[in-house]
């Protein structure tokens, strides 16, 4: 396969080590009451679609970033890239995140 | 035309496309024989006059050559000899040379006379699937007596047992265009593309371009097929963007445009021993690909219809044209379609003619052949002769003598790599065949014969038109030649797949010994998916993977269920298209290359020093240090340990995982990562860290000094330095984008030495510059610095310690570490200083009672270790959530406790499980397992480490140590597990 | 019918006309005691062992395709108990035990064959972690054997001992763990069920879930609707996909994992022989290929394929211990979905929906524990409790914590 990297352009699948689904990234609020069901839920309970997927990419042997890939897990066809950094920094900010 | 027949045997009637001055010896079966340039060893061996070069699968029938290419099913020999010796190797696709050997497979006695030919004879009782039914009884049988048996019986080829001594490489290619085929399509889409600059690569299997061109009389632009061909492969390799492969397979159609290909380098010479790989093995990046791979001939299902002599039309007309080589002196052809009478005319033409020619249709004459004996309508049931063919026997009991049948069932689209993704082909009535479906891999496009326009006319101007859009698409100039013009021979056929009026078997699968009777059996018995019927009978599971029998035994199998061939379906293409040698997908990375080595920067100083070295994931590392008179490691390792503890002992430690962390917010992120509290920490102060995954298990422990208000120095196990850093970098890009912190690995950049001993400060005293004071007062335990050493070296300097001892980490930059290793050696000559090794290392830590990789096993809590209140509770971290899980937190469960043997002469031996000492050996009595042992001469005895349930409630009570797989047991007493200097008075003297 | 030699030379002299088929091909009925989704290895073994052991015959097999298309049909068909962790070690014990009789429950030959596994180690780390592993298995009444250099070298003499990036120090051999002929294993369980008067019913697939104020009472299907007192569903490489009908969300992931086979060849490798430095394991079939694999490819895949890097990989791994196999020639590759659990284990468990029961996520590994599966998955079925050997493999183990992580990987698929 071959993922077109935002920053680096079209590089083989062989580069990157994968992890899995993108919502791996909404990592739950610990101070939460239902901390211990989110967190299962989160770690466990992960998007597997037959059909178009977004997961997570690691460029290891490359610029070291992480990258959400829309990919179809039927055909393999991959439709988008991203920095994983750009989708998180959209996301409704929580109190985990730093600043606050 | 004067025919070197003296020379290279009596069916050498012309010279074909071959250089009539270059003969060639080689030898099967330890016969000598000879052949021209340009032969393949099918047709040397036909026109020697071999026909009998095999044995089928099951039946041992007698077998000869069946087609001209790749899907040959069965004439398999081995090649070569010793370890260069090659099983299962198809003759027609062997490109003849100097000093070939080859040798028949799969018989016991001489290959005429195979005394397993009795299968053939017992076949009633062998058919399909009748394994399955028997050999069950008694029970002991199968394992000592049936299996074995069958086993012997199975295999074809047989593989030498040395290790393979040829060089495989890989290569990468990308490519504007990728080509798979050259013949006429193929080389009027690359001439065409070519002329218009775009990158293109063509690839072909054979070795001589122009595929069916060469097997023809045909004409194209006024000339000789195969003239167009050389002369348009000439100038395709006159154009700098393209590149030809031919010996070369496309093996595989991958996602994303990417194309698996092996090139043949040196099967074809005389003389292998010249510095190139055998194979090459290319990974094709395609942005498109035109697929004209062309068609394969199938037979028709008719008794005996396996002899030798009985071969596929368009394969006769290829020995003849292409080699020269008449396949026999009566020749008839059986065929339902067109294409069977062009052979029975170059037959005509090139003076052997047909004796006969029989056509299953009832239609006029195709064509009239003047002397040929025409029977339309007509049938062959069956056929005589054992090791070859003598006569055939039609519908009406009319006997025809023959030495070669022509046979001709129709062509088959080669589809295969339409349909190595999803792809699904399509039957198409009036060529009764499968083409390519709609579902293509991204970016190709399938013309010619491969997409089932048989004729050559269409075939050339459709590998114009292809290249045509292509290049519009690339927005390139359009070219203004023409495509090349030919005559469109008539391709009708009548789809016929087996005579009904034949009583004897009648093969489907030639090698795998799959008969129409077998296919009937199946669909009997209820095997009636076309995956069962595969499954069930074998069909086109061998080496050929059914290239001539797949679609036949289909058509069968839709006869008998009253099916369309398009409702019965087909079984999955899968790669390669053709079988490639297991070394080569492996290209270089085998023996001491199949992982690099990394190397310490004073890897050198531990080889000159008596270093044994042992792998470490990828890293090599000195186990121990061995010096002269000493016969056993454990005596290194002993004098390493005490000379460490009474004096200083300098190790290697280099490769643990080492990451640099800055930024303003790194303080904070490293609360978040790990288990205990980091923003506390003083600068100039190093803390034990503990690392849990999300799960709450652990994943890792280390130290990390904080360096400045913003910037941490982190290390890591040197196992897990990799998938730390990965998941550091998750943490801070998906988690928590907002955080100002900043990682970069810096395991490569600075060499590492421990320093361990009462004598340590005294010789670092003299190692590190003015005015830096590392005396307790100024650097006490869990100190760090970045300072200078001999003079003005930058260095890092932590007091912390692994062994217990008082001790310190010295680094330097890496391109100073083996400088380092040999000065630290130098220096602390003055103060019996010794250089300890990886076993050194773990004796002191289990002796300390520290978990390393056998407790962090990724199976272990912070509460097994020991360690469950370094989570703190007033943060959130990684993993905090999960670890409070009530499994993880029972009352009973396992904890890390020391070990000693009763008896203290006996040894412990890690992997030992838990049992109370009169429990029963059962998995509901197993308490636990020892998970590191040592002999510890600080002691005089073995120690060990291990998890044990409720280890804390248990100091004092006797164990067994279960460990029957390598002796017994013995009884061991739970200690705590600090062996040495539990209260740690050593480390901050 | 039953089979045997006699049978077989009778028919053979009668021109093999008699021969009936090995199921019959029912229409589904309206209504059935239990209704197996998925006619798998695991679904037939269930239904066999329902109506064998339980006397549960009003039971249907329910296939979308034909029967064995799922892993069974396309795994490397190893069958050993070698496993470490108590929660695992029991069961598959228990399936080997089932497998040595196998044919002769089954009246069906599905040449299972204990030639042996070997697990190769490379260090002393391995070689120990190998020890508490044999000493697991022997606690759990399986075989093992630790094996060093010199034991490794008779039992295997074709292995590089001279050259190895990572040498070969000694290995865990389990004597009776071997290879079975797949497909036939689908096929005996099916006559075995059939024979016993269960519907096996191809062609069928479940389009939805009948639940009724919250217990399930039956399917959908492209055939019907079927009413049923339990529905089980068996239906690895698509757990995920139907228990999403039923509205739950499962904690496993859909992966491919490629295996190959050679050409045939003669009797070479004796057993099944496992890399501990690489991704590699290899046996040699009765038919005289060679049968290989390694890793997963590592993503989400419903596609049965995958692609060149594993490929490549599995190969170098074979090179590195065993170069005589480079002049051998790959003839076939491809692939097959896993249901690859958070934990790298299976389950066999009821749902928070009554009446509705599952069986997934057995990773990689399902082959071999088809016999014990199907005894397990019934047992539970017929008396409502899990079986003693499977207690472990709970849906809801992720929320106490009580994971069964033999590679000690945490909550990532992939790396299991």
């Amino acid at each position: 396969m071959l993922i077109n990297h935002p920053l680096l352009g079209l590089r083989d699948a062989s580069e990157f080590v994968y992890l899995g689904d993108a919502s791996l990234i909404d990592r739950p609020d610990a101070a939460a009451d239902n901390a211990a069901e989110a967190f299962h839920d989160y770690l466990h309970l992960r998007d597997n679609p037959a059909g178009v997927h977004r997961e997570l990419w690691y460029h290891e042997q490359g610029d070291r970033s992480w990258l959400i890939v829309t990919r179809n897990t039927l055909t393999h066809e991959i439709t988008d890239v991203e920095l994983a950094r750009d989708a998180a920094l959209r996301r409704p900010r929580t109190a985990g995140d730093a600043g606050q | 035309m004067n025919a070197p027949s003296s020379m290279t045997g009596a069916g050498r009637i012309g010279k074909g496309l071959l250089d009539p001055g270059k003969t060639i010896s080689f030898q099967f079966n330890g016969r000598h024989y000879s052949g021209l340039q340009g032969d393949t060893l099918a047709s040397a061996l036909l026109a020697n006059d071999q026909r009998l070069l095999g044995r089928s699968f099951k039946y041992h029938r007698p077998r000869g050559i069946f087609s001209a290419g790749a899907e040959e099913p069965n004439a398999l020999l081995e090649l070569g000899r010793g370890a260069y010796k090659e099983p299962n190797t198809r003759a027609t696709v062997t490109e003849l040379h100097e000093g070939l050997e080859a040798h028949s497979q799969n018989h016991r006695g001489p290959l005429s006379f195979d005394v397993m030919a009795i299968n053939d004879y017992l076949s009633s009782f062998l058919s399909a699937g009748f394994y399955y039914k028997t050999f069950m009884w008694p029970k002991a049988f199968w394992e000592k007596l049936y299996e074995p048996v069958i086993r012997a019986a199975a295999g074809l080829g047989s593989l030498s047992g040395e290790a393979d001594p040829d060089t495989y490489d890989k290569g990468f290619l990308h490519t504007d265009l990728l080509i798979i085929g050259a013949g006429p399509a193929g080389l009027a889409a690359a001439l065409t593309a070519g002329r218009a600059g775009l990158r293109v690569i063509l690839a072909d299997d054979d070795f001589l371009p122009g595929g069916r061109l060469n097997a023809e009389q045909m004409q194209v632009d006024g000339m000789p097929g195969s003239q167009w061909a050389a002369a348009s492969y000439a100038e395709l390799l006159s154009m700098p963007h393209v590149r030809c492969l031919l010996r070369t397979s496309v093996y595989g159609a991958f996602d994303h445009g990417i194309y698996g290909a092996l090139q043949r380098c040196t099967d074809h010479l005389a003389d292998k021993t010249g510095r190139r790989p055998r194979q090459i093995l290319w990974r094709i990046y395609a942005r498109q690909t035109i697929l004209s791979a062309g068609a394969t001939e199938r037979s028709i299902a008719f008794g005996n219809n396996d002899r030798p002599g009985i071969m596929l039309a368009g394969a006769v007309r290829t020995y003849l044209n292409r080699f020269g080589v008449a396949p026999g002196k009566q020749v008839i052809v059986f065929t339902n379609n067109d294409d069977g009478w062009r052979t029975a005319a170059d037959l005509s033409r090139a003076g052997v003619a047909p004796a006969a020619i029989i056509d299953t249709r009832s239609i006029p004459e195709p064509m009239h052949l003047p002397g040929v004996q025409v029977l339309m309508g007509a049938r062959i049931t069956t056929t005589r002769g054992r090791l070859a063919l003598r006569s055939v026997t039609l519908q009406d009991g009319q006997s025809i003598p023959c030495d070669c049948l022509a046979v001709s069932g129709g062509w088959s689209p080669n589809v295969h790599l339409t349909c190595h993704q999803r792809g699904r082909p399509v039957w198409r009535e009036d060529i009764a065949a499968f083409v390519p479906g709609t579902d293509l891999p991204s970016g190709m496009r399938v013309i010619g014969a491969a997409g089932g326009s048989l004729g050559l006319s269409a075939s050339l101007t459709e590998g114009h038109q292809a290249a045509v859009e292509l290049i519009k698409h690339a927005g390139r100039h359009q070219t203004t030649s023409p495509a090349p013009v030919a005559e469109q021979e008539s391709a009708r056929i009548t789809a016929f797949w087996q005579v009904p009026e034949s009583r004897g078997r009648a093969w489907v699968d030639l090698q795998n010994d799959v008969t129409t009777k077998d296919i009937a059996l199946s669909f009997r018995e209820g095997f009636r998916s076309v995956e069962h019927l595969k499954r069930y009978t074998t069909l086109g599971m061998a080496t050929d993977q059914g290239k001539t029998s797949n679609v036949l035994g289909l058509a069968v199998l839709a006869q008998l269920g009253g099916k369309r061939i398009e409702d019965t379906g087909t079984t999955i293409f899968r790669p390669p298209y053709t079988p490639i040698a297991i070394g080569a997908l492996a290209g270089r990375s085998r023996g001491k290359h199949f992982r690099p080595v990394r190397q310490t920067p004073s890897h050198r100083w531990a080889m000159e020093n008596g270093g044994d070295m042992v792998e470490s994931g990828l890293w090599l590392r000195a186990q121990w240090y061995s010096q002269a008179g000493e016969t056993h490691w454990r005596q290194s390792v002993d004098r390493e340990v005490q000379q460490t503890r009474r004096t200083v002992g300098i190790c290697d430690v280099t490769t643990l995982g080492k990451i640099d962390i800055q930024g303003r917010d790194a303080a904070e992120f490293l609360d978040r990562v790990y288990a205990n509290t980091f923003s506390t920490l003083a600068i100039g102060k190093v803390r034990y860290g503990l690392m849990l995954r999300e799960d709450g298990f652990v994943m890792d422990d280390g130290t990390t000094a904080r360096l400045g208000e913003t910037h941490f120095l982190m290390t890591t196990t040197t196992a897990n330095a990799v998938s730390v850093f990965r998941h550091l970098e998750f943490c801070r890009q998906c988690l928590w984008p907002d955080m100002d912190v900043h990682l970069i690995s810096a395991t490569e950049q600075w060499a590492q030495y421990a320093i361990a001993g009462p004598q340590s400060r005294a010789l670092l005293e003299g190692v590190v510059d003015a005015p830096f004071d590392i005396s307790n007062d100024a650097f006490p335990f869990m100190a760090c610095a970045e300072l200078t050493v001999f003079n003005g070296t930058p260095a890092r300097l932590f007091r912390i310690s692994f062994s217990g001892e008082m001790a310190y980490e010295l680094a330097v930059p890496t391109r100073y570490g083996h400088a380092l290793m040999e000065a630290l050696m130098e220096h602390g000559k003055a103060f019996d200083a010794v250089a300890y090794g990886l076993e050194a290392l773990g004796v002191m830590r289990v002796e300390k009672g520290h978990a390393a990789g056998n407790e962090l096993n990724g199976q272990t809590t912070a509460g097994n270790l020991g360690l469950g209140r370094m989570v703190s509770t007033k943060k959130d971290c990684i993993g905090a959530v999960l670890s409070r899980r009530s499994a993880m937190n029972a009352s009973d469960a396992i904890q890390l406790m020391g070990f000693v043997p009763e008896d203290k002469s006996q040894t412990l031996r890690a992997g030992a499980h838990f049992l109370l000492p009169d429990a029963p050996e059962t998995t509901e009595s197993d308490l636990g397992w020892m998970s590191s042992v040592a002999y510890s001469p600080t002691l005089g005895s073995h120690i060990g480490l291990g998890f044990i349930r409720n280890g804390s409630n248990r100091l004092g009570e006797r164990i067994r140590a279960y460990d029957p797989v390598r002796g017994g047991s013995i009884f061991v007493q739970v200690v705590s597990p600090h062996f040495v200097d539990p209260d740690g008075e050593r480390l901050r003297g | 019918m039953r089979y045997s030699a006699l049978k077989v030379i009778k028919e053979g002299l009668t021109g093999n006309r008699g021969w009936r088929p090995a199921w019959r091909d029912p229409e589904p009925r309206t209504h059935y005691d239990v209704i197996i989704v998925g006619g798998g290895g695991h679904g037939l073994a269930t239904a066999h062992y329902l109506a064998s052991v339980h006397g549960i015959t009003n039971v249907a097999v329910l296939e979308k395709g034909w029967i064995g298309s799922g892993n069974i049909g396309r795994n490397t068909t190893i069958v050993r108990s070698n496993y470490l962790l108590p929660g695992n070690e029991p069961f598959y014990e228990l399936s080997m035990k089932l497998w040595e009789n196998l044919e002769q429950d089954l009246n069906y030959n599905a040449m299972m064959s204990q030639r042996g596994i070997v697990n190769l180690y490379h260090s002393d780390a391995q070689r120990d972690a190998y020890a508490r592993r044999g000493n697991a298995m022997l606690l759990a009444g399986a075989d093992a054997q630790l094996l060093d250099e010199a034991g490794i070298r008779e039992l295997c003499p074709f292995l590089d001992y001279d050259n190895a990036r990572f040498p070969i120090k000694g290995g865990l051999l389990q004597p009776r763990a071997g290879t079975a002929r797949h497909d036939a294993v689908a096929w005996g369980y099916a006559r075995g069920a059939d024979s016993r008067g269960v519907d096996i019913i191809q062609n069928c697939e479940v389009t939805g879930f009948t639940i009724d104020n919250g217990v399930c009472t039956g399917v959908d299907s492209t055939r019907g609707r079927i009413s049923a007192d339990k529905v089980a569903v068996c239906v690895a490489g698509s757990s995920g996909r139907v228990m999403e009908m039923a509205g739950m969300r499962l904690p496993i992931e859909s992966h491919v994992l490629q295996a190959f086979v050679s050409e045939g060849l003669k009797p070479i490798i004796p057993g099944v022989v496992t890399f501990g430095a690489g991704h590699f394991y290899i046996s040699q079939s009765d038919k005289g290929g060679l049968v290989f694999g390694g890793d997963i490819d590592g993503y989400n895949s419903y596609a049965q394929r995958g692609n060149l890097p594993t490929v490549e990989d599995v190969c170098e791994g074979g090179m590195a211990i065993m170069p005589m196999i480079g002049r051998a020639r790959m003839l076939r590759m491809w692939g097959g979905i896993m249901d690859m659990s958070m934990d790298g284990s299976p389950f066999i468990d009821k749902t928070s929906v009554p009446g509705l029961y599952f069986n997934g996520g057995w990773c990689y590994g399902g082959f071999k524990a088809t016999p014990a599966s199907g005894w397990c998955y019934a047992h539970l079925i017929a008396t409502g409790q899990p079986h003693e050997t499977a207690a472990a493999y709970r849906l809801d183990r992720f929320m106490s914590g009580a994971v069964i992580d033999e590679r000690g990987a945490g909550a990532q698929p992939n790396l299991h």
